[in-house]
């Protein structure tokens, strides 16, 4: 088990060294001109980062930020969710404007626990609602966090769950070679009576 | 098939397309059959799918786009972008919904649709459920009949759709296994890690557990290659072919023949019936949207319960001013589905199994063995849950996001056991497919909506078996187990039926026991839309048998310029 933790760590850290190679070049290169996102700018982006990130928080294994969930929401936004962009243009809006009005700073400044008291109210719909014109508080936390979980837990190649950390994080093998998962895993010896280890 | 050959040659229609015997809607588990049976019966053919061909490589193994859980697209089929429907909005009105919205219940659009990511169970219905009526009397607010068909008419049509497309099973520790002459032509699966501590557990409860029977390869059968076990099965295309449907088996057999041409990306609008009251043919949008007219002998509908109804229901003529066959107002009505339910165990160790498609194992002893309990259900354990679908399996009061969230998804992802069953919906005669007044769609064609509520009876079974289910993962271990029961919404998808049912009797039903329309001899359904109830499983393998069944009798009554 020890093994294998240190192998992921090692994935990660490489995944991470890359990405912010990538960052420095990008950022040289076009200044703030050219935004990366196809939808969504650069202050929404900050906030989505937060709120993903409380979905599916950092732990032991990088959480919702790291795994490029917002560049998967924006993706979608530009895509199949079209029609979801108002929903999130109002919606961010409208949600941080609640946030300054209560807290007096932006959602992404406050401390994470705050941040999770907040979505919880939210979440049951015990938010303010004078800011909110279009959405529903709670529908659209329902919507962000159901986005988050795709983004999460989805295919990379719809621009989420970066390198499959996902995947990595249940102990899904990927790419699929079928079989490896078996000679990996002590466990299946115990159980399939027509192991080799199980025929006397 | 020359007579018919030389006929058209001499006679060439004044349409743009060559007349044919037959056209045949919906290149998908009936239709695929039936067009293989005409065209090797000697009729010429056009199969006309208003979806296209895919391939695995095309979709991979994107859980996002899946036909099992699809938030971004439909992988298979239909799109989003000319296809919608109406469903209800729960304040008496209507609103518009797309295929990757569970209300618009979604069925593959594609050659060989539902057949080609489906999870492949093979399931014939029991004897009882072609006399359910008889057997347990009228039930109070459903529209319950026999079928006109018993079991044992079917049965050689069962064998037939197991041979051709190729199941793998044995019954032999099924007791309540329906009855067969031949066994199946490949042997079963061997059971994953959850069917070997399911096996256990089934039978220390007096259970009577066995393989699922499936309608993919377990040894190489029909030129394709046995099944390699991909995790991602159903929902999803198989990368070797090992899943059997209609389009790696019967369609190339049609194709083959010469007699049959498969028109894809053509969207039908309307049976063509002339002032007589006979088909004459089909107006469809070709793959340029372009309006054609193919002209033919007879018209096999096999669209799917929902696109069956409504294109009968669109087609309105001098004498069916409320649609092909639908004098009566029965096209459309009773559609059901399965209310499926079951319960889900969490386990101390891992109980995962990384060889798909996961579902193996099957008990049948709740289905016909208890008086109080109309029909019932065969349970068997869940295809694997990918990462996405698995975020909403949860306790009910679970936190459905944050750290236990995430805490949740790693510690029981692997340790989890999901045990489901389809409950036999009763028909319920305002459960309906109707065509919109007002909306359209991308072609201008008035769309489905789908509407009504399930019997109450289909709610006492599923707790019934949800509750056999829960007691299964207790004794097979489980930490902590919860049920999941369905309401009385529901939106049939995947597995619709009932929409055009078959009878004896033409004032309660559309067609007589061939599938025949009563009211139009030359239009013929062959899908789940026949279906009179649908059984306590999954549907295919009946649906794939009574097309070759309707098929057979066309081809027997067919005299080489009409109907005998």
């Amino acid at each position: 088990m020890g093994k294998r933790y240190i192998a992921r760590r090692e994935f990660i850290r490489l995944f991470t060294g890359g990405t912010a190679a990538l960052l420095i070049s990008f950022n040289t290169g076009c200044k703030n001109k050219i935004s990366q996102w196809r939808y969504l700018n650069e202050d929404e982006i900050r906030l989505l980062d937060a709120i993903v990130e409380q979905i599916i928080p950092t732990d032991d294994f990088p959480g919702a930020k790291w795994a490029n969930v917002s560049n998967f929401i924006d993706k979608q936004l530009d895509t199949n969710y079209r029609d979801h962009q108002p929903a999130y243009r109002e919606g961010l809006a409208d949600f941080q404007k609640s946030v300054i009005q209560m807290k007096g700073e932006k959602f992404e400044d406050l401390p994470f626990a705050e941040e999770t008291a907040i979505l919880e109210n939210m979440e049951a719909g015990k938010i303010s609602g004078e800011y909110w014109n279009n959405n529903s508080p709670a529908d659209f936390f329902d919507m962000v966090r159901q986005h988050s979980l795709q983004g999460f837990y989805g295919s990379p190649v719809h621009g989420g769950n970066r390198g499959y950390l996902s995947y990595h994080m249940l102990g899904l093998d990927y790419p699929n070679v079928i079989g490896q998962n078996r000679y990996n895993d002590p466990g299946w010896n115990k159980i399939n009576p027509k192991s080799p280890k199980n025929v006397k | 098939m020359i007579q018919a050959g030389i006929k058209s040659i001499l006679n060439p229609p004044k349409m743009s397309n060559k007349h044919v015997n037959a056209v045949v809607i919906g290149a998908g588990a009936g239709g695929g059959v039936v067009a293989k049976e005409l065209a090797t019966g000697g009729l010429t053919v056009v199969l006309i799918e208003r979806g296209r061909w895919h391939t695995f490589d095309e979709h991979g193994d994107d859980e996002l786009t899946s036909q099992r859980t699809f938030p971004l697209k439909c992988g298979y089929g239909p799109d989003n972008e000319r296809n919608w429907r109406m469903s209800p909005d729960g304040k008496n009105g209507w609103r518009k919904v797309f295929p990757n919205d569970w209300s618009y219940g979604n069925i593959a659009a594609c050659v060989g649709s539902g057949t080609v990511s489906y999870g492949a169970m093979a399931w014939r219905y029991q004897p009882d459920d072609f006399r359910l009526k008889t057997k347990y009397g009228a039930v109070p607010g459903s529209s319950l009949d026999d079928w006109p068909l018993s079991y044992d008419e079917l049965e050689p049509y069962y064998e037939k759709a197991e041979y051709e497309i190729g199941v793998a099973g044995d019954p032999s520790n099924d007791p309540f296994a329906p009855p067969r002459k031949r066994p199946y032509p490949m042997p079963a699966f061997s059971y994953n890690r959850e069917g070997i501590i399911l096996e256990k557990a089934a039978k220390s409860l007096g259970l009577h557990p066995f393989p699922i029977p499936m309608l993919r390869n377990s040894v190489r059968y029909n030129g394709r290659p046995a099944c390699i076990h991909m995790r991602t099965c159903v929902g999803y295309a198989c990368p070797v072919g090992a899943k059997a449907g209609t389009q790696n088996t019967v369609i190339p057999v049609a194709l083959k023949t010469g007699n049959c041409e498969l028109r894809i990306n053509c969207m039908v609008s309307e049976i063509i019936v002339d002032d007589s009251g006979k088909a004459k043919g089909i107006k469809y949008f070709d793959a340029d949207n372009k309006l054609q007219i193919q002209t033919s002998d007879l018209v096999v509908v096999s669209a799917s319960a929902s696109e069956t109804a409504r294109l009968l229901l669109n087609s309105r003529s001098k004498l069916f001013r409320n649609g092909a066959g639908n004098n009566n107002g029965w096209v459309g009505r009773n559609i059901q589905d399965h209310a499926y339910t079951g319960a889900y165990g969490l386990f101390e160790d891992e109980v995962y199994d990384d060889a798909g498609p996961g579902a193996c194992i099957a008990i049948n002893d709740f289905n016909h063995r208890f008086t109080d309990i109309i029909g019932g259900g065969v349970l068997c354990n869940e295809f694997i849950r990918m990462p996405y679908q698995f975020t909403s399996i949860r306790p009910s009061g679970s936190r459905t996001w944050g750290k236990d969230h995430k805490a949740f998804q790693k510690q029981y992802f692997k340790r989890h056991i999901a045990i489901h069953g389809p409950v036999q919906e009763m028909p319920v005669f305002d459960k309906k497919v109707e065509v919109d007044p007002v909306v359209k769609d991308f072609w201008g064609i008035p769309v489905a909506r789908i509407s009504g509520l399930r019997h109450d009876n289909d709610i006492k079974v599923a707790h019934f078996l949800a509750e056999k289910a829960e007691k299964w993962l207790k004794e097979a271990g489980a930490i902590h187990t919860w049920q999941s029961v369905p309401g009385k919404e529901s939106t049939p998808s995947q597995h619709q039926s009932g929409t055009c049912r078959m009878g004896s009797d033409p004032k309660t039903s559309v067609t007589n026991k061939y599938g025949q329309l009563h009211e139009i001899d030359n239009i013929f359904i062959a899908d789940g839309s026949l279906h009179v109830n649908n059984g306590g499983y999954n549907p295919a393998l009946t649906i794939l048998a009574l097309g070759y069944w309707v098929g057979d009798h066309i081809t027997k009554s067919w005299k080489g310029t009409g109907m005998r």
